[in-house]
């Protein structure tokens, strides 16, 4: 079974060769057929490569399949080789369910669209790459996955290319994911020189005799891939692309923004744990940038009124949750995240789609409302999805990851009360901006009529993620509650345990109790400040403080102006300047002058062969005039 | 031989060329232009038998025979150029024939 491990990636890239060579000629049906094929058969067979890696463990718990040598140049013969271990396995599992049920989805939501199969295509392609990604071998292979999986967003962003503000975007994300991706080329180079191998398992293997705990090149290999990881997870300070990317489709955002592609960098940070953990103050600062970022990110979702960009906000701060983990070693935990938040992100960002599509392409908070009676079954598993974002107790996939983490933020060794406050604080800001979202879109006065409903596709798509963003947190639960740790143990194989410092019981208590309780009291004061008070918060948002505030977070904490000021205007004035090539001026001028020059001499071509003779008899004179006159004063 | 100083043979010669070179210069008709350019030749034909016979050298005559000789070629084409110009253009005026004009 594990020897099929290529037709995982494999099967998408075809769907995608088949569709961009003829997918123009097909009819829509056979369009979304290939298109949720290709990634629908590569779902299956990963769950079922999946389980037989997790029943029969291979030996050494990575399964490699060395399909053929890149390239061989000197020393330097990377292969195209696929690893399945335990990371990977949840990574493919994760990517190609929630990518199947968004294409599903996609059938229905696309249809109709200009560029039909385009956007199978595309999808595709990103499936493909995103597979290569997490299952390459070595850091060659997963940096062509990192780059395909770029490519694929900025395509997707751009979908609807004649929008010059589309546009935009998708250069936007290109343009500053390039700098993490420049970061982490250059992480490679310096692993590359030390271990004269791009292999992961060997790096990993041989880089705690090789480097010293916390030595020179360990920290600057682990901040080059931090940089990297950074860049594609939109984690500060380069996070301002994401919320931009929201121009392209609902289902782009879903299936790249919220649920895989930004998740890279966390895999990334993952997979090269064993360099982390040698460079104890980069993991320090990826705990810091955590924490920092998911504060940033949760504040600005409390003041967006694009229901797409909240999403986006609240995805950056997600995935600060999960660097957080990572932070803080708590590896396990930061994957644990990023699967149960692929799912009720995906589902969140699926449900938004119905509710702008059901507007006419509403994207404004404010004109949405009492959409509950309208689109029941969209408002029900927005819900669900909603109340795992927020982590609501018990009963969602997101509160036991999020538990999870905040737990071990505090009881990890390299963990702080700090980090676990500032995690807390971000549960309950989750809880506000999400509940504020749900209560403004589905409760209160109905705002514009509904136009458009789910049809049957986008339903099942809706329910299975419902389901899972239900469920998936059962395989991993505290002791507290119930001593299930499937997930962790299943990860184990792969990932170093966390050695948790112990906690007294009633510490331990509190802690799950105040993770039980941030959440409920922001959805409460979501509550009480949108419907119960609405007035209340308008008030707060006409104030002096209140309206700068509410337009600080609305830009993001200004970071965009401040990149525009820093980056983006003097570059643009450089380029202005050099628009004709500086250096080309001295060239230019130069051909200028021959150029006339000559215009000046073309005027001496009279035609009048007697000019002409005066000229040669003057030059005459002159000639011989010199010789005499040197020839009298030598 | 020696009678005739160098002084006084360049003298003749120099006048000769400048006769020369000023019917080139202000003559328009081709024909007279091409004759004004044999007196040049002849100008310089002097000099050099002058030359010659101040070192009592046969070199200076040695030369004026190529002269000679490239005088008679050179009329040849030139006396071909005037009958085409005047079949062209029904003229031998120099200033008419200027379409190379740049």
């Amino acid at each position: 079974m594990l020897n099929g491990l290529w037709l995982i990636p494999a099967l998408p890239f075809a769907a995608f060769v088949l569709l961009a060579a003829a997918g123009k000629r097909m009819p829509h049906p056979a369009v979304a057929a290939i298109g949720t094929a290709g990634t629908g058969l590569s779902a299956v067979l990963a769950l079922l490569v999946g389980f037989d890696y997790a029943l029969r463990p291979p030996a050494g718990n990575a399964f490699v399949q060395t399909l053929w040598t890149w390239m061989a140049a000197g020393g330097f013969t990377p292969e195209i080789s696929l690893c399945l271990d335990a990371l990977s396995a949840v990574m493919i599992a994760t990517v190609t369910v929630v990518g199947f049920f968004i294409l599903l989805y996609s059938t229905e939501h696309m249809a109709g669209e200009e560029g039909y199969s385009r956007f199978f295509a595309y999808m595709n392609l990103f499936v493909g790459s995103m597979l290569t990604l997490v299952l390459a071998d070595n850091l060659l292979l997963l940096y062509l996955g990192w780059e395909g999986v770029g490519l694929c967003s900025y395509l997707l962003i751009g979908f609807w290319y004649r929008d010059v503000a589309n546009v935009r975007a998708a250069n936007k994300a290109f343009i500053v994911t390039r700098v993490g991706d420049t970061a982490l080329a250059l992480g490679l180079i310096v692993l590359f020189a030390h271990f004269d191998t791009l292999s992961i398992r060997d790096i990993l293997a041989r880089s705690p005799d090789r480097w010293l705990q916390g030595s020179g090149p360990a920290a600057w290999a682990a901040l080059l891939l931090l940089g990297g990881a950074v860049g594609k997870s939109a984690q500060l300070p380069l996070q301002v692309w994401l919320p931009d990317a929201m121009a392209g489709p609902s289902p782009v955002s879903a299936l790249i923004h919220a649920a895989t592609m930004v998740a890279a960098g966390v895999y990334l940070v993952a997979r090269m744990h064993g360099i982390f953990t040698l460079a104890p103050e980069v993991q320090a600062l990826v705990a810091v940038l955590g924490a920092v970022t998911l504060l940033l990110a949760a504040a600005s979702a409390l003041a967006q009124s694009d229901i797409k960009r909240v999403l986006a906000w609240s995805t950056i701060s997600q995935i600060g949750y999960m660097f957080l983990a990572l932070g803080v070693g708590a590896w396990s935990a930061a994957v644990f995240h990023f699967a149960t938040h692929a799912f009720f992100k995906a589902l969140l960002f699926l449900g938004a789609g119905v509710v702008i599509a059901a507007l006419g392409d509403e994207h404004d908070l404010h004109r949405m409302g009492g959409l509950r009676r309208e689109l029941p079954l969209t408002f029900w598993s927005f819900l669900a999805g909603a109340a795992s974002l927020a982590a609501l107790p018990l009963v969602t996939a997101g509160f036991y990851s999020k538990d999870l983490i905040l737990y071990q933020a505090f009881a990890s060794p390299q963990g702080s009360p700090w980090l676990w406050a500032a995690g807390l604080a971000g549960a309950f800001l989750t809880g506000l901006y999400t509940f504020r979202m749900v209560f403004l879109v589905f409760f209160g006065k109905a705002g514009l009529p509904v136009i458009r409903k789910p049809g049957v596709a986008v339903s099942i798509s809706l329910v299975v993620f419902s389901f899972f963003a239900l469920t998936v947190g059962f395989l991993q639960m505290p002791a507290l509650i119930a001593p299930v740790t499937v997930f962790s143990d299943f990860l184990s194989r792969t990932l170093p345990v966390l050695p948790v410092v112990a906690v007294s019981p009633a510490t331990e208590i509190l802690l799950l109790l105040d993770a039980l309780i941030a959440p409920l009291i922001g959805a409460s004061a979501a509550w009480w400040l949108t419907l119960r008070r609405p007035g209340f918060t308008a008030r707060i948002e006409r104030s002096r403080a209140g309206s700068a505030l509410h337009r600080f977070w609305l830009a993001g904490w200004g970071f965009d102006a401040l990149y525009e000021t820093l980056v983006v205007r003097p570059f643009v004035r450089m380029a202005r300047l050099n628009r004709d090539d500086v250096l080309d001026l001295f060239y230019g001028g130069l051909a200028w002058c021959a150029s006339r020059l000559s215009y000046r001499l073309c005027r001496t071509q009279s035609g009048s062969v007697r000019r002409y003779a005066l000229g040669v008899l003057a030059g005459a004179v002159i000639a011989l005039g010199l010789v005499a006159w040197f020839k009298e004063f030598p | 031989m020696s009678g005739i100083p160098l002084q006084s043979g360049l003298v003749v010669a120099g006048l000769l060329f400048g006769l020369g070179a000023a019917g080139v210069l202000f003559r328009r008709d081709l024909l007279f232009i091409l004759l004004s350019l044999e007196i040049m030749t002849n100008a310089a034909g002097l000099a050099f038998v002058t030359a010659g016979a101040l070192w009592g050298r046969p070199d200076g005559q040695v030369l004026f025979i190529f002269i000679l000789a490239v005088a008679a070629a050179e009329v040849a084409v030139g006396l071909a150029l005037v009958l085409w110009l005047y079949r062209r253009t029904g003229t031998l005026d120099v200033d008419r024939a200027n379409r190379l004009r740049g």
